[in-house]
């Protein structure tokens, strides 16, 4: 009986073996931050529209620090590397080094948020915060959320590290190990639009 | 106006600065015994459905199967009672409006005061582009799509049920501004400066009623494209999809390249208003263009988002009932793609008026223009599928054509609004609401109707009463445009819209016309209603099997309504209309060899963050901080547990797939025999 | 979302499809490489006042940006056109249009229409 039901329509027309499914979750992410993007090219126009609205307060030259910049910057690139070597750790199935290496990265971005912090309390403290004008609304927005996106990035990563050395590398720890270097490296490269529009470029404007 | 407490001297820790006078019914004015009757007359409503769901203990039922099902059917048609409950509440707005409209002229100022009436207007476009027709487009695509791709679930079943629960509960936020507080006045969009400067509540609920159902729709976006890309039935390449599967795709791409700009927008007009920061006001160097640029960005393809789909649900139905495979196949999913591009260059139409030079004016003029010739392809191409097709006039059927014949129109005199100099004279006159109501209504309302009497009986296993299906139709058909025309006729007089008064007399003939427009459309509403109930009484009757239209596509291949896994079999599909290439080449359905099927579980997470971050919007409304932060943290916490959950999912044994199997709704499933 | 253990038993035969190119130590060194120059070279254009005119070092600056953003795309987010079938790609090519409409046509209507609307000089915008 169970062979005479699979004739050559079934057969041409089905999948009579389950077939695999495919697991979504790294393209989803990917496009999750592509849309991420759009949330950054808004604010980077409004710092376009905005950025030379000062009403009479502090420009950008007066108030942007480049020296802190260059020591940010070079803390986020590092913390880049670091996760990469993390990444590859992963491959050779290496957990001791992994849970190192994700713990450099950690506390390069944990530096890159502390200083963040401390420059926007000193602009506030010097009368340059957010409300004073458009320009250093938009500025505080744009940099905050990139700001807000490395902390996430941070607490997501504490939680990963507790579950890594809960249950091992299994596959969806490995997914979510995947999925937070592209979050990682995707923030690094915000940062070098923040950097280059926002600080470098916003002096001269 | 309700202007509660706003001085920080007056507000309490425990209520922020909700208290006693930001209840309207407890106000002895005539606003305030309307509100009290609408709370009375929602309360006796609510309890009754609360009673009888506990007399007939359906709680139990109601959170296993429903609330915490990540069943993309299941929150698929959830999303539709959704869309209708807030239609109803929509179109009392709109039937209020028009009763209004229709007697203040002169002396007579009407039953509703401005202040009110503006806090109407803005909650029947907000509510209605927000939660009706994307809550109904949402549905649609999570019913239909997984179906005609051969899937067994979306891609992120779990997702999908917290999309839908912040849809609803930014649909809550809305309805509690009815009787908490007030609503904003600034219009569906939210312009600066009124709604940096309105002080109460209203703009606040505005803005987290959308941030939330925003970030549903995101997630919607992002689950159906990597459902499409990754999901589809083995041999189904790109080219083989069905066009509504296409027009999802397209679609969803535009939700993710847009809802994020709506988003920010929406955050940097809540740091205004929260926090003193001068993105958008007019002084200290704010720009109040930035926004009305912004909000557009998002605002066009917005209305691309909402149409896209409808075109795809077109493009089944016209080829099912006119027995004919789809003409131009790959020309309607170029044109598809094609307004997909195009809909992220023509968002300054919105604001010709507003300072650009005429070098910007021509450009996104010109690119208005272009934007139509892709959609005149597709009406051209529905018009060839039927042309010597044998035409079966169906419910569905009837409202493509009205579709056809409204939707082109209202397309036409969008071509008008986008000549620029034509565009100064019938800026924000009642022309510009008579075109976007022909495109929305003739369009994706009729499109709505259209899909739901199309697919209603492969949800529940029984059609629709015809009857009252072409009733509905008529009624809406007729009202739209006695509704309608008086105000492409006033918009060209230069009437403009907005107001709840008018002084000149002549022009309350076409108001009253309108309104009568409008009672039409309401008993197409009621006629809608009384269709479902009496399908309901007579399911029996009505009952139908897997493939009660001929259908040519995948999800007319299962049973009617789908057993959880969709298709006992996963499908392998050769041509286009893979549906149709099975019963030609006379397929039969296997009813053993059944394997086990892997599926989701279901998970209360998407019901426990829903709700805490509904009462975390409540407290930012309020300036109840300890609220908003207690709950902010909770949404992390929860977040953060369900990662802790690694066993998310099970397998249906096969011996319930085999007892599913040989229970089903299939009679008519190979027969292709009704239409 | 699916379990790990149904995977772990058949993860060899379509784990290409899910584990993409995790990268090499060469690449992630070559890719700090060049973006430490390209991370140098524009703070010491506008450190170091190198240029008079502050249009040739903004735009060499934002050129400079836009290399080390394909840098990092290339080096450290390892984008290649075979990556999930090349949707990894698309949906990138299509999001880098969009942006460069959003920010474009943005920065040229804004800036027409405070050219036309708000024909103010500086100090009259002064808030003070």
């Amino acid at each position: 009986m169970s062979s005479m039901a699979v004739d050559t329509a079934q057969s041409r027309f089905l999948c009579l073996k389950e077939p695999h499914a495919h697991n979504g979750t790294l393209l989803g992410f990917w496009i999750y931050l592509m849309s991420d993007c759009f949330i950054f090219a808004s604010l980077f126009a409004c710092y376009a529209v905005l950025g030379t609205s000062t009403a009479g307060g502090p420009t950008a030259a007066q108030v942007l620090d480049l020296h802190g910049l260059a020591i940010n910057t070079a803390l986020l690139l590092v913390s880049s590397v670091t996760f990469g070597f993390a990444m590859l750790e992963m491959a050779r199935k290496n957990k001791g080094a992994v849970m190192l290496w994700l713990a450099v990265s950690g506390l390069l971005a944990a530096g890159f948020v502390t200083l963040e912090i401390h420059e926007f309390l000193g602009m506030i403290a010097d009368g340059a915060g957010p409300g004073r004008s458009a320009f250093l609304s938009s500025f505080f927005t744009l940099v905050g959320t990139h700001g807000l996106h490395v902390s996430v990035g941070i607490l997501w990563l504490i939680v990963l590290m507790t579950q890594l050395g809960k249950f091992g590398l299994t596959d969806a720890n490995i997914r979510r190990m995947q999925c937070l270097s592209m979050f990682w490296h995707f923030l690094d490269l915000v940062w070098v639009g923040v950097f280059s529009f926002v600080y470098l470029t916003g002096v001269l404007r | 106006m309700l202007e509660p407490t706003n001085h920080p001297a007056a507000r309490s820790f425990l209520f922020g600065r909700l208290t006693l006078d930001s209840l309207p019914f407890l106000q002895p004015d005539l606003e305030g015994r309307i509100v009290l009757v609408t709370l009375c007359a929602v309360m006796l409503g609510g309890l009754a459905v609360l009673g009888l769901i506990t007399k007939k203990r359906l709680w139990g039922y109601l959170w296993n199967e429903w609330f915490t099902s990540v069943d993309h059917k299941k929150l698929g048609i959830m999303y539709m009672i959704l869309g209708t409950v807030m239609l109803l509440r929509g179109f009392a707005d709109a039937i209020m409006m028009r009763a209004q409209q229709a007697i203040a002229f002169g002396p007579n100022m009407g039953y509703l005061p401005p202040e009110h009436y503006d806090q109407i207007f803005t909650a029947h476009g907000s509510i209605m582009i927000f939660f009706v027709a994307m809550a109904y487009i949402v549905g649609l695509i999570n019913y239909v799509m997984p179906l005609q791709i051969g899937s067994r679930d979306v891609a992120f079943p779990f997702l999908n049920n917290l999309s839908f629960w912040f849809t609803f509960w930014g649909a809550i936020t809305f309805m509690v501004s009815l009787f908490v507080g007030d609503f904003s006045t600034a219009g569906w969009l939210g312009y600066p400066p009124v709604s940096e400067l309105q002080q109460g509540p209203g703009v606040d609920y505005y803005i987290w009623g959308l941030q939330l159902s925003g970030v549903g729709t995101l997630l919607s976006g992002v689950n159906f494209v990597v459902t499409i890309i990754k999901m589809r039935a083995p041999g189904m390449t790109m080219m083989k999809m069905p066009v509504f599967t296409w027009t999802s795709l397209c679609t969803s791409g535009l939700i993710i390249a847009t809802f994020p700009v709506l988003t920010a927008t929406l955050l940097l007009l809540s740091l205004d208003r929260y926090i003193g920061t001068h993105f958008f006001t007019s002084d200290f160097g704010g720009n109040v263009m930035m926004y009305i640029n912004l909000i557009w960005v998002w605002g066009h393809p917005e209305v691309y988002i909402l149409i896209l789909p409808i075109f795809g649900i077109y493009s089944e139905i016209v080829p099912t009932f006119s027995g004919k495979p789809l003409f131009g196949y790959s020309s309607m999913v170029y044109a598809t793609c094609a307004i997909m591009i195009l809909s992220y260059l023509v968002w300054l139409h919105h604001f010709f008026t507003m300072g650009s030079g005429a070098d910007v004016n021509s450009f996104f003029s010109l690119t208005t223009m272009i934007i139509s010739i892709p959609t005149g392809v597709k009406i051209f191409n529905w018009l060839f599928t039927m042309y010597r097709g044998r035409v079966h006039f169906t419910v569905p059927m009837l409202w493509t054509m009205g579709f056809l014949f409204t939707f082109t129109i209202g397309g036409m005199t969008g071509v008008m609004l986008s000549v620029a100099p034509a565009d100064f004279l019938l800026h924000n006159s009642l022309f510009l609401i008579a075109h976007f109501h022909n495109v929305i209504i003739g369009g994706v309302v009729f499109g709505v109707f259209a899909g739901v009497n199309y697919w209603f009986p492969k949800a529940f296993g029984f059609k629709l009463d015809e009857f009252w299906g072409k009733a509905s139709f008529w009624f809406w058909q007729i009202g739209f445009w006695l509704a309608f025309g008086p105000l492409y006729i006033m918009g060209l007089m230069g009437v403009t819209r907005r107001l709840s008064h008018f002084d000149n007399p002549a022009l309350q003939p076409y108001f009253i016309v309108a309104g009568i427009g409008a009672a039409l459309i309401a008993l197409g509403i009621g006629s809608f209603i009384i269709q479902i109930g009496i399908s309901i009484l007579r399911r029996k009757q009505y009952a139908v099997g897997g493939d009660p239209w001929n259908g040519r596509t995948l999800e007319w291949a299962t049973s009617s309504p789908p057993p959880d896994y969709n298709f006992a079999f996963v499908p392998n599909v050769h041509e286009r209309d893979a549906w149709m290439d099975m019963k030609k080449h006379g397929y039969q359905r296997p009813l053993t060899g059944f394997n086990d099927i892997h599926m989701p579980k279901n998970t209360a997470t998407g019901v426990v963050i829903g709700v805490l971050s509904f009462a975390c919007c409540f407290g930012l409304v309020w300036y109840i901080w300890w609220l908003a932060a207690v709950c902010f943290v909770g949404v992390i916490v929860a977040s953060i547990a369900h990662t802790y959950n690694y066993h998310r999912d099970y397998h249906i044994p096969k011996a319930e797939v085999d007892s599913f199997e040989h229970s089903g709704n299939w009679q008519d499933a190979a027969q292709g025999a009704n239409a | 979302m699916s379990n790990s253990n149904d995977h772990a038993a058949h993860g060899h035969e379509h784990g290409h499809d899910e584990h993409a190119n995790h990268g090499s130590l060469r690449s992630y060194l070559t890719g700090f490489v060049l973006a430490s120059i390209l991370t140098i070279i524009p703070f010491w254009l506008v450190m170091g006042h190198v240029f008079q005119s502050h249009w040739v070092t903004i735009t060499l600056v934002l050129l400079l940006a836009v290399v080390q953003i394909l840098v990092h795309v290339v080096y450290f987010l390892h984008l290649d056109t075979r990556s999930e079938g090349g949707w990894n790609m698309l949906s990138f090519v299509f999001t880098i249009v969009l942006v460069v409409i959003v920010l474009g046509a943005s920065i040229w209507v804004m800036y027409n229409e405070n050219a036309n609307m708000m024909p103010m000089s500086p100090q009259y915008q002064h808030n003070e």
